[in-house]
């Protein structure tokens, strides 16, 4: 499992925007004139608002995740069949076999397409899954407020403690293996994981809950699921957003976890199941890294690419962090400039 | 004391949730897992006696006529005199006595990695955010890589870097089997030798985590204005970041012990397989392959005990260390 979750969110409650020790006034305003536009620049529409701005760590997230969904949904139709057996048995990286063969002969490339596949499926459906519950759990319940929030929120926190991957397994393990569809474990894994983002977003809702236009709202008599969808939701598109893509994350490391033992979907075909397959097919003591290396490469990188997107998405959560970067910008610009005119005098 | 009193109420209800979901599990999932054990049981020799069958049935449910909260009770009772069943696949141990040797390689193990990934996190993370902007800080987002790497498959790469290509330490066990399991030197030095690569995997793949936190906690403390004052008065660099930004930084981090420690043993549990190291994860495993419903469900208990206690623990630590959660109780 990972320690994406909640660690990461830290940031969010607190202000942020480190403080810039030498920032002197004449060196900003030194900065202007650098600046391409200036201050005669447009602002910006109002929609663009809700957009991340473009870092270089976003533009490497997307590239990411597009490179691992383009052979997930592409892949599939471009390599072939992945069950095909040949007597190339364990073969290295070569210019026939992109990734080697499996010790049945079997192209690596083309399980890793149909596997990619597979997990994120999965992923998606346990992370729409899992958001629910906790939009659920956190939102409606911080709306009502009272003996539900509390019941609400001590539910969530009882599932937060309770350990989330030994408790699907047992579940797993009582189900029998012909009932364990694909179905099956998206909705064990969902129900397994949604507390962590009931908390967020219950803490968002809160806040939400108590300015004057949901007041406003409520007392002109709307009804409770009216001013939930039309003066909360719009406010925590963002907070949704961000533990939506936690919950992929969350989601397809825990499916690998369980396919890994040999517990996944019996239907599916996942990364996991091929970590399982090179377990079991000794492609460790045989030496077979082309073999167990890209499954979990795969997995490891759609997730940096999930957080680093969600890195963005938080900045928009909280423009403080945005200022702070933008500050630290223009401070190291700053800087350079005032170097550059201290050599030209 | 009202802190301590609310924190200990809230982890009996967790507790009895964990214990009640381990009744309810097996009695609303289809199949009979009664009848399963008992076909298993017979495969290795036990005798079945209508006393087993009906051990078995206030464990799991089943055939029995009474009432669900008659089944419950007596459930609850079995627990209370320790009496978790017969394992099947170590046949005829008792659950409690295969858990009692399984049980701390695991806590030491994901006790020592866990405490070594958390304070070099944190120390990390308050370095890199003490002077943020710099290229250390820009290359933060790194770290997601670590933190999205499954722990299982950071486990087989390891194993094969530094077991079969470099040769440096041995690939599975716990311990060197030649040896008897005891305190002698040779032993724990064999334990340590074996331990190693387990509890690497599970720093590396824990410790972005604790810096990422620790970091951002580390950006946002130094904007606070006792900060500030600090740089004012012109106190030293050093003390600052000890005394004024550090320690109230490292709070969350604290505070979000819980949740990490979840993942943490969600993640140790799927790695043990890897090693066949001799813990409880790869207990579960056994118990979960051999369809030995009773020793899953001790097991669970058993991480979950273990969870929640390593959390009240912290909790408690907690309000010692932050005055604040004292006052607003």
């Amino acid at each position: 499992m990972t320690n994406t979750g909640p660690d990461v969110r830290v940031a969010v409650d607190g202000p942020g925007g480190p403080i810039e020790a030498p920032a002197p006034g004449p060196a900003a305003a030194a900065d202007l004139p650098a600046r391409p536009g200036g201050t005669g620049t447009r602002p910006r529409a109002a929609w663009r608002l809700l957009l991340p701005s473009m870092t270089p760590w976003l533009a490497a997230g997307l590239v990411l995740v597009a490179g691992v969904v383009l052979l997930g949904v592409v892949g599939p139709w471009v390599v072939g069949d992945p069950d095909a057996i040949s007597d190339t048995g364990l073969a290295g990286p070569s210019g026939e076999h992109w990734l080697g063969t499996t010790q049945t002969g079997q192209d690596v490339l083309a399980q890793l397409a149909h596997a990619t596949r597979g997990s994120l499926q999965i992923g998606l459906l346990v992370g729409v899954l899992a958001t629910v519950l906790s939009a659920f759990f956190g939102i409606y319940g911080a709306y009502l407020g009272g003996v539900a929030d509390e019941a609400f929120s001590l539910l969530s926190n009882v599932f937060l403690v309770i350990p989330g991957l030994p408790l699907v397994i047992v579940i797993s393990g009582f189900v029998p293996r012909e009932s364990r569809g694909l179905w099956t474990i998206a909705v064990v894994l969902a129900l397994t994981s949604w507390a962590a983002s009931a908390r967020v977003l219950r803490a968002q809702t809160l806040s939400v809950r108590n300015r004057d236009y949901v007041a406003a709202s409520r007392l002109s008599g709307e009804k409770p699921w009216r001013v939930i969808a039309v003066e909360i939701l719009p406010n925590l598109l963002p907070v949704l957003a961000s533990q939506f893509v936690y919950a992929v994350i969350a989601a397809i490391l825990g499916e690998a976890g369980l396919s890994f033992l040999g517990l996944g979907a019996s239907n599916a075909s996942t990364l996991g199941t091929m970590l399982f397959y090179a377990q079991n097919g000794f492609a460790l003591p045989l030496g077979a890294w082309w073999w167990f290396v890209p499954p979990g490469l795969v997995i490891a990188l759609f997730g940096m690419g999930l957080s680093l997107i969600n890195f963005s998405i938080d900045e928009i959560i909280n423009p403080r962090l945005k200022n702070a970067r933008t500050a630290r910008r223009r401070a190291r610009a700053a800087q350079r400039a005032a170097g550059r005119t201290e050599v030209a005098r | 004391m009202n802190y301590v009193l609310r924190k200990l109420g809230f982890y009996a209800v967790a507790l009895w949730a964990a214990v009640t979901l381990n009744f309810l599990i097996p009695r609303l999932l289809p199949g009979n897992p009664v009848d399963i054990l008992l076909a298993k049981l017979q495969q290795r020799g036990g005798t079945v006696t209508p006393e087993t069958r009906e051990a078995y049935s206030a464990l799991l449910g089943g055939d029995t006529t009474d009432s669900l909260l008659a089944q419950y009770g007596t459930y609850l009772a079995n627990l209370l005199r320790g009496d978790l069943g017969v394992s099947v696949t170590y046949f005829p141990t008792p659950v409690n006595e295969v858990i009692g040797t399984s049980m701390p390689w695991t806590v030491v193990l994901v006790g020592i990695a866990t405490v070594l990934a958390a304070t070099i996190g944190v120390l990390l993370g308050a370095f890199v955010g003490w002077r943020p902007g710099t290229w250390l800080d820009s290359a933060v987002p790194l770290t997601t890589l670590l933190a999205a790497v499954p722990y299982f498959w950071l486990a087989l790469v390891l194993v094969y870097l530094l077991s079969r290509v470099l040769g440096w330490f041995p690939s599975q066990g716990g311990y060197d089997v030649v040896l008897d399991p005891g305190w002698s030197p040779e032993f724990i030095a064999s334990a340590v030798e074996y331990g190693f690569v387990p509890a690497l995997t599970i720093v590396i793949a824990s410790i972005g985590g604790w810096l990422l936190g620790m970091r951002n906690m580390m950006v946002s403390t130094l904007s606070e204005d006792y900060v500030l004052t600090a740089r004012a008065k012109g106190l030293p660099q050093g003390q600052i970041l000890r005394s004024y930004a550090a320690r109230n930084a490292v709070l969350p981090s604290v505070a979000g012990f819980a949740i990490s420690l979840g993942f943490v043993v969600s993640g140790s549990v799927v790695t043990e397989q890897v090693f066949s190291y001799p813990g409880i994860g790869s207990r579960l495993l056994a118990a979960v392959t051999n369809n030995d419903y009773a020793l899953m469900q001790g097991v669970f208990l058993f991480i979950t005990l273990a969870v929640l206690g390593a959390n009240l623990v912290v909790d408690l630590l907690y309000g010692l260390i932050d005055p604040r959660t004292r006052a607003k109780a």
